[in-house]
């Protein structure tokens, strides 16, 4: 394979410019603390994976013959606490956030870094707390800690994992605060609210949520610890407690929070489609407004995770309308990115392929929480394989298909190399094919009436449950490539330009990697966002054998 | 630079703002449950001391008082006073929290307290006509506990931030120039009072008519 | 925030006024006014929340548009998390 020989006298960039483990402890630097984030939540997704995998390896068989029913419960439960928490609501903004926010919009560095670092410690913090909640003894009452298993009747480690959850609720608040500060007060002289990118609406409706729902599950996840440590009657319907109201406490922020993993993604994917259809947005403003309008909307509808938990069937109604209503700024970006790529020039690259994939995997995921907020459709499928398979969707084919997307878009902005080109596309057909066949024959497992989170089922679904079985080890697959060659990149990937995609926004104009303080003197913004008629498509994307 | 203390500002009222949510959450389950128990609400509020509960809110409105003065002579660039003010919030700070020690303690010896040997037959027998359920009366203290626990504990770091303010203060760090973490600590400290207010009349007030 | 120095006569004011308003709430918990003694127990709380908000807290003396959208943005949604919970609440008894 021919490789980048020429190794060039290295000019100063945020990753030579101090080596040494405290430079990067002690970080301030956005970008440095974005990579923190990245080995991090990289760690966490593998254990959350690795969960999922044994997961999939006891349901090959009808029979619970792998591991205990106790056991099989952890494992659901874990895998559940560490992808939401540790890996999907942190995942685009502390790491694409925190690298891009700043760039973007033409600023040396986010309003508070040190809170930025802070942030991280606390994620650290709260992982080593769940990590010690695994090893001893584990969780297993659903990553929704429903009361009162959680509060009365679990003998696992509630209040360790509460309390760990509670650690990284703050990491995810102190982002969001962060974000929103300096959206509003760092711009470079120019860009004003309607010349950001996408990228950075995105990010701000993503910030508000964070700040406003993500205290309501502290608040929930205290009371729950306080309750099941000092027997305390909050939550306990033996005493008069209502086990409901932790549902509506929960599901206040849980479902925003879903929207806190989806929003960033859709705001990578904007990005994405813009450049390699090399065309101006269509319909800026309504992609933009419609990410605050999934915002607000999104805190009007929680209580369509409870439709069959003893809540009023007048709530159910209300409930169910707004439900339908959130969907539609959702469906909005949908059009509008299939517009943009209309009489577009498309080139098929990875980012490219993985944003075809959201675009479709979400939709799907998308569409199919229409039916459950339908109120006779939820009353069949709830708590079956059929909800599994609609929050996969988004969550895997939208929300991680945007990051493994933006992760391929800004890789030679973060490293200054070009990852294979080849591999890179052979790794996202991989992911699709993968993705498809573990989740699609559980829509069907749904339909057909297998129930979420159980460790046997009858014998007629097993052929389904093989197939996703197996999905799952070639989605296995998919994942550890991009890591593989990202690492090989490091060393021997080509050398990237300032701007190797040809691409609008700020963030093209530094360097490659950028320099700490990113740009050498404010840069001052006289063009609309996405002006893709002016600048020139690169001669070629690089595609590396 | 005035858009860093701008932005440190517009950081604190956000930080505010997750903590509306944060204590929001805890008046929702209140409100709920008040509806549902209205008697032992009732009880169980007249159970707790009103003279106490009273003197206690003079005490943070006196505080809010002076760290607003304390901003103030930050902006004029009396160090003396200044020290002066932030300490008196700091100690009223204090007294507030000795005062809610002692009213826990209280409780505590009236065996009010969830879990410990509660028993409220002294607040039923307070209402001989009404049906007062000891389970739901756990829920009132249940709320009572969690609700000032985790007003106390914001006042705890609240007086942990302004001694700090103060030795800083002491030493000369503030000024007209620079006085941003006082405003900011005075913002915290406002909230935390303005969450008392609250408080006060949901807890302590919800039945006083003479029986 | 505001660069306004405010005189300390408007503090000891506003500080009177919530020392009355303390009082009154509390002697007039103990008059009989039916469901009137939550409503008016919590206007006079909102009362003083406001005049610690305006005052205090400067918010009167701002320019700031988006520190007064701040605090609105939190109420509303704290309002939604009630009116919403109730609307459950409220119905249960209705089927």
């Amino acid at each position: 394979m021919a490789t980048a020989t020429v190794i060039p006298v290295e000019r100063e960039h945020y990753l030579n410019k101090e080596y040494g483990i405290r430079s990067w402890l002690l970080t301030t630097d956005h970008k440095r603390i974005a990579l923190l984030y990245l080995l991090s939540i990289t760690f966490f997704f593998f254990i959350g994976g690795f969960f999922a995998l044994l997961i999939r390896l006891e349901l090959l068989t009808p029979a619970g013959d792998l591991v205990q029913a106790d056991t099989y419960n952890k494992l659901f439960s874990m895998h559940g606490q560490v992808m939401v928490f540790f890996f999907l609501i942190p995942s685009i903004p502390a790491v694409l956030g925190n690298f891009l926010v700043p760039l973007m919009i033409g600023a040396k560095d986010l309003a508070f870094p040190r809170i930025n670092l802070l942030s991280w410690y606390l994620y650290v913090i709260a992982g080593l707390l769940m990590l010690h909640a695994m090893i001893t003894g584990g969780v297993d009452t659903g990553w929704t800690f429903y009361t009162p298993l959680s509060t009365a009747f679990s003998k696992t480690q509630v209040i360790e994992a509460g309390l760990s959850i509670f650690v990284a609720g703050f990491s995810s608040i102190f982002t969001g605060l962060n974000f929103v500060v300096t959206i509003h007060r760092m711009r470079a002289p120019g860009m004003t609210w309607s010349r950001m990118p996408l990228f950075i609406w995105a990010h701000y409706a993503t910030s508000v949520i964070q700040l406003l729902g993500t205290p309501v599950l502290a608040i929930t996840l205290v009371l729950v610890v306080l309750e099941r440590a000092f027997h305390l009657c909050i939550f306990d319907s033996t005493c008069g407690g209502d086990p409901l109201l932790f549902q509506h406490l929960f599901w206040f922020y849980s479902h925003p929070a879903v929207y806190i993993m989806i929003l960033p993604s859709m705001g990578v994917v904007t990005e994405i489609i813009a450049c390699f259809s090399r065309k101006r947005i269509f319909g800026y403003s309504f992609i933009a407004f419609a990410s605050i309008a999934i915002a607000v909307f999104g805190f009007l509808v929680w209580a369509h995770h409870m439709f069959v938990a003893g809540i009023s069937i007048y709530s159910a109604l209300v409930f169910s309308l707004l439900s339908y209503s959130v969907a539609v700024p959702s469906a909005i970006k949908v059009f509008n990115w299939t517009a943009t790529m209309y009489k577009g020039s498309i080139t098929y690259t990875t980012p490219m392929l993985y944003a075809f994939g959201f675009i479709g995997l979400f939709t799907m995921g998308g569409m199919t929480g229409l039916f459950l907020a339908c109120l006779g459709i939820d009353v069949h499928v709830t708590d079956t394989y059929f909800v599994v398979a609609h929050f996969h969707y988004i969550m895997v084919g939208g929300a991680v298909m945007g990051y493994l997307g933006g992760m391929h878009f800004w890789w030679p902005k973060i490293s200054g190399r070009m990852y294979p080109e080849a591999w890179g596309r052979l790794a996202a057909l991989i992911v699709f094919i993968g993705f498809n066949l573990t989740f699609f024959p559980q829509f069907i497992l749904g339909y057909l009436g297998m129930p979420r989170r159980y460790w046997q089922y009858p014998a007629e679904f097993q052929v389904l449950n093989v197939l996703s079985t197996a999905g799952s080890t070639i989605l296995a697959v998919g994942y550890v490539l991009p890591m593989v060659y990202f690492l090989w990149s490091m060393r021997y990937g080509k050398v990237a330009s300032d701007n190797p995609w040809g691409a609008a926004g700020l963030e093209w104009k530094t360097a490659s990697p950028p320099t700490t303080f990113n740009f050498d003197e404010t840069p001052v913004v006289t063009w609309e966002a996405y002006n893709y008629d002016e600048i020139p498509a690169p001669e070629e994307v690089a595609v590396e054998r | 630079m005035e858009q860093q203390k701008n932005s440190a500002a517009l950081g604190m009222w956000l930080f505010l703002a997750t903590e509306i949510m944060f204590f929001g959450g805890m008046f929702c389950a209140y409100l709920i449950y008040r509806v549902w128990y209205y008697n032992e609400f009732a009880s169980g509020s007249r159970s707790l001391n009103l003279k106490v509960g009273t003197a206690n809110t003079v005490v943070l409105i006196c505080s809010s008082l002076t760290v607003a003065l304390a901003v103030r002579a930050a902006q004029m660039g009396k160090r003396r006073l200044l020290v002066m003010l932030l300490s008196m919030t700091m100690l009223l700070g204090l007294v507030f929290l000795g005062v809610k020690g002692y009213e826990w303690y209280e409780k505590y010896e009236e065996h009010h307290i969830p879990g410990y040997g509660f028993n409220v037959s002294d607040i039923a027998s307070d209402y001989p006509q009404l049906h007062i359920d000891p389970r739901h009366s756990m829920v009132f203290f249940s709320l009572y506990f969690a609700m000032t626990g985790m007003h106390a504990i914001h006042m705890i770091i609240g007086v942990g931030l302004f001694a700090w303010l103060t030795f800083l203060a002491w030493r000369g760090h503030y000024g007209p120039e620079y006085y941003t973490p006082i405003e900011n600590a005075g913002l915290y400290w406002h909230f935390v009072d303005i969450v008392w207010i609250y408080l006060f009349p949901l807890l302590y007030l919800i039945d006083r008519k003479p029986l | 925030m505001s660069e306004h120095v405010l005189s300390s006569k408007l503090y000891y004011a506003i500080w009177i006024l919530l020392l009355i308003l303390t009082v009154v709430t509390a002697l007039v918990a103990t008059v009989d006014l039916g469901p009137f003694n939550t409503i008016v127990a919590l206007a006079i709380a909102s009362c003083k929340a406001v005049v610690v908000v305006l005052f205090f807290m400067h918010v009167k003396y701002t320019s700031e548009r988006l520190t007064k959208m701040v605090i609105f943005s939190a109420i509303f949604f704290f309002l939604i998390l009630i009116a919403l919970s109730m609307s459950d609440y409220a119905t249960r008894h209705l089927l």
